[in-house]
C-alpha cells in the first residue's frame, strides 16, 4: 500500500529521471542509479526561502534535507510562510517547517538546526552534496561563499559544493549558480547590489518630512542619547514599542502622520516586504537547479537568472564573469614552502626576490594578527618588532597570510608550508 | 556523474592542504590591509590602534593647521565591520565638541558615511572629507542644529564659540570638552 503510493508520489518525477531528453548530457545513464542518487544527496537549505525551498526540494525527490534558520515564526510570516499555523507563533521556523514537511512525505528525513549559518565550520558544510540558500543579507550570503570556496580542495572532488542562491526584494529576484572556485562567485557579483539607499543623517536630525524619519531619528539619535546603557535589539518588543512612542512625538512635533507600530518594525529590521509570488518563482528556480545538479537530468542555470516583476514581467539569464580580482576567488591562496628558522624581515626580503611573487613593499597579516603593516606609521612602529621575530613564532604550519602591496592592484594569498 | 570536476581547472593549486584548514583572513581585513597602506595622511592627522592585531578598530585624531578649530586635537573612532566595503566604516567623535555636522553623541554627518557611501570609496577618502568638516563646517547639513544657526547668522559669533567650546567652556548652555593640543 505504502509503496503503491510512493510510486505514485514519484511517478513523474521518475519519468524524467529514467529516460533521456534532448538536452540531457550524451554520457548521462538515466535509471536508478540516478533515482539513488538523487535520494541519498544530502542537501542544505538556509534562510528565509525557507518554506518554499524545503517544500520543493522534499517534492523533488530529494529525502536527507538539512535546514538552517535562526528566527522564530511572527505573526507577520503566515500569510506566505504556508508551513505555520498560528499556534506555531513564537516557535524556531526550522523545526516547525521540518517536522510539518516530514509529516507531509514520507520517507524524507529533515534535520534542523536553530541557529545562524556562521555557528557551523568546515566540517559540517563538508557533509553536504549541494547548498541552497535563500538568505536575507548580503553578509551572509558573502559569509557561506567565501566558507565554500575556502573548502575547494582540488585532490578531493567531493570537496566542491555547489551554491544556488535565491534572493527576492519585493517583485524581483535572483538565482544563481556558483561552482566555488571555477565560476563567478558572490563576492564577484558584489557590485551588481546597490547599497540599501540611505537618508541623510543630518535630515533624520532636523528637517523630517517623511514618518520614516521619525522612526529613524528615535531608533538612531533619541535611543542613544537616552538610552545609551541598553543596545537596541530589533527582536525585542519593548525596544520597538520605545522607539515606536518617540517617532509618533516627534511626528506630531512636525506635523507629520503615519508613523505605525509596524512601519517602525519595518524600518528599524531593513524590511523590504516579501511577496510570497516571488519567493515561489525564485524558490522553484533555486531547488529546480538542485534536482538538475544532483542528477545531471538536464543542464543546470549558468549561472545567473534574473527576475522582474515591478512592471509586467521580465526574465533574463547571463554567464557572470568570474572577477580576476576578486578578493575571495580571484587569488585563492597558493602553496609557499619556508623555512620556519628565518625571521619575518629575512622572509619579506625573499618576497622581493621569488619569481612568483616580486613584492617589493608589501604589508601582511594572519586572520588574527597583523604581521607587518607598512603605513600607517603609527602601525608600522607597532608591527616593526615582528620583523625580527622567527616565522615560527608568529605563523603555524599550514597557516594562510595575505599580502598587500602598492605596485599590484591586487592582494595576494599565501599558505606558509614549512620547511 | 556529477561533470564539474572536468572542467578547466587551475594547475597551480595541484597541491592539496598540510592539515587542517586554519582561518582565513576575511575579505574586509584584506580590503581595510590595502587602504591603511594607501593612505595619505599628511602632519594634520594620526591614528592609532589600541589593538594593532585589530585594523577593523583604531582612532583618528585630526589637528587642523588652518581654519576656525586651528589648534584643536579631534578624536573619532573607526569601526569597520566584516561586511566592509558593502557597508561604510561606522564614525563617531569620542569628544563633546561644538561642531554643525557633529552632534554632541559623537554623529558626525558626512554623505559618503551614509547615504553616498559606494564600496569603491576607500578609507581615505572618508579621512579626507572628515577633516574637510573641520576646514569647512557647513551650516547646510545640520546635525548640531544651534551651532548650525550661529554659524548661518554670525559668523564672528561662530568662531567665538568655537574658540571658547575648544577651551573648554559653555557655549548655549552646553558644556563641552577641553579638545586643545
Amino acid at each position: 500500500m505504502a509503496s503503491a503510493d510512493s510510486s505514485l508520489r514519484w511517478k513523474h518525477l521518475h519519468k524524467v529521471l529514467t529516460k533521456s531528453g534532448p538536452f540531457s548530457d550524451e554520457d548521462w545513464v538515466p535509471g536508478p542509479e540516478t533515482i539513488t542518487a538523487l535520494e541519498t544527496s544530502k542537501i542544505l537549505g538556509a534562510g528565509g526561502l525557507g518554506c518554499e525551498i524545503l517544500k520543493n526540494l522534499a517534492l523533488s525527490g530529494f529525502k536527507d534535507i538539512h535546514v538552517i534558520d535562526m528566527d522564530t515564526i511572527d505573526i507577520s510570516n503566515l500569510n506566505r510562510q504556508f508551513l505555520f499555523r498560528q499556534s506555531d507563533i513564537g516557535k524556531p521556523k526550522a523545526e516547525v517547517a521540518a517536522a510539518f514537511v516530514e509529516g507531509r512525505v514520507k520517507g524524507v528525513k529533515i534535520t534542523p538546526y536553530v541557529g545562524k549559518i556562521q555557528d557551523k565550520d568546515e566540517d559540517y558544510y563538508m557533509q553536504f552534496k549541494i547548498v541552497v540558500c535563500g538568505l536575507d543579507s548580503i553578509e551572509a550570503r558573502r559569509w557561506i561563499n567565501a566558507t565554500l570556496i575556502g573548502m575547494v580542495d582540488p585532490e578531493n572532488p567531493e570537496s566542491l559544493k555547489p551554491l544556488i542562491d535565491g534572493g527576492t526584494e519585493g517583485f524581483k529576484g535572483q538565482a544563481r549558480v556558483i561552482l566555488p572556485t571555477l565560476s563567478s562567485c558572490i563576492e564577484c557579483q558584489l557590485d551588481m547590489h546597490a547599497p540599501r539607499p540611505a537618508v541623510p543623517l543630518c535630515t533624520i536630525a532636523t528637517i523630517p518630512r517623511q514618518p520614516q524619519h521619525c522612526i529613524e531619528w528615535a531608533h538612531q539619535i533619541a535611543w542613544q542619547e537616552q538610552r545609551k546603557d541598553h543596545p537596541f535589539d530589533t527582536d525585542d518588543l519593548d525596544h520597538i514599542g520605545w522607539v515606536y512612542n518617540a517617532a509618533l512625538e516627534r511626528g506630531k512635533q512636525f506635523n507629520i502622520h503615519g508613523v505605525t507600530f509596524q512601519m517602525t518594525q519595518g524600518v528599524v529590521k531593513n524590511i523590504i516586504p516579501a511577496i510570497a509570488s516571488t519567493n515561489a518563482v525564485i524558490a522553484a528556480a533555486t531547488t529546480s537547479e538542485a534536482l538538475k545538479i544532483a542528477t545531471s537530468c538536464n543542464p543546470y542555470l549558468d549561472n545567473y537568472m534574473m527576475y522582474a516583476g515591478e512592471e509586467g514581467v521580465y526574465t533574463y539569464t547571463f554567464e557572470a564573469e568570474k572577477k580576476p580580482d576578486c578578493p575571495v576567488c580571484g587569488n585563492l591562496a597558493r602553496n609557499m614552502t619556508v623555512d620556519p628558522e628565518m625571521t619575518l624581515q629575512d622572509y619579506i626580503d625573499t618576497l622581493g626576490d621569488r619569481p612568483e611573487a616580486q613584492l617589493k613593499k608589501p604589508s601582511m597579516r594572519t586572520e588574527e594578527k597583523t604581521l607587518y603593516q607598512r603605513f600607517p606609521p603609527q602601525l608600522e612602529a607597532q608591527t616593526r618588532p615582528n620583523l625580527k621575530r622567527k616565522l615560527r613564532d608568529l605563523v603555524e604550519n599550514g597557516q594562510e597570510i595575505a599580502v598587500s602591496d602598492p605596485a599590484y592592484t591586487i592582494d595576494f594569498r599565501y599558505r606558509l608550508l614549512f620547511k | 556523474m556529477l561533470k564539474i570536476w572536468s572542467m578547466q581547472q587551475q594547475a597551480e593549486n595541484a597541491e592539496g592542504a598540510g592539515g587542517k584548514k586554519k582561518k582565513k583572513v576575511t575579505a574586509a581585513q584584506l580590503r581595510v590591509q590595502r587602504d591603511l597602506q594607501e593612505l595619505t595622511l599628511g602632519s594634520t592627522m594620526k591614528m592609532s590602534f589600541p589593538n594593532p592585531d585589530d585594523i577593523l578598530n583604531f582612532t583618528l585624531t585630526i589637528e587642523p593647521d588652518e581654519g576656525m578649530y586651528k589648534g584643536g586635537a579631534f578624536h573619532f573612532s573607526f569601526s569597520v565591520n566584516q561586511n566592509f566595503p558593502h557597508d561604510p566604516p561606522k564614525v563617531k567623535c569620542t569628544q563633546k565638541i561644538y561642531h554643525p555636522n557633529i552632534d554632541l553623541e559623537g554623529n558626525v554627518c558626512l554623505n559618503i558615511l551614509r547615504e553616498d557611501w559606494k564600496p569603491v570609496l576607500n578609507l581615505n577618502a572618508v579621512i579626507v572629507g572628515m577633516q574637510f568638516l573641520f576646514l569647512e563646517p557647513n551650516a547646510s547639513d545640520p546635525l548640531n542644529k544651534e551651532a548650525a544657526d550661529d554659524l548661518r547668522q554670525n559668523r564672528d559669533a561662530f568662531k567665538r564659540n568655537v574658540r571658547a567650546s575648544m577651551a573648554g567652556g559653555t557655549v548655549r548652555s552646553v558644556h563641552y570638552e577641553r579638545v586643545m593640543k
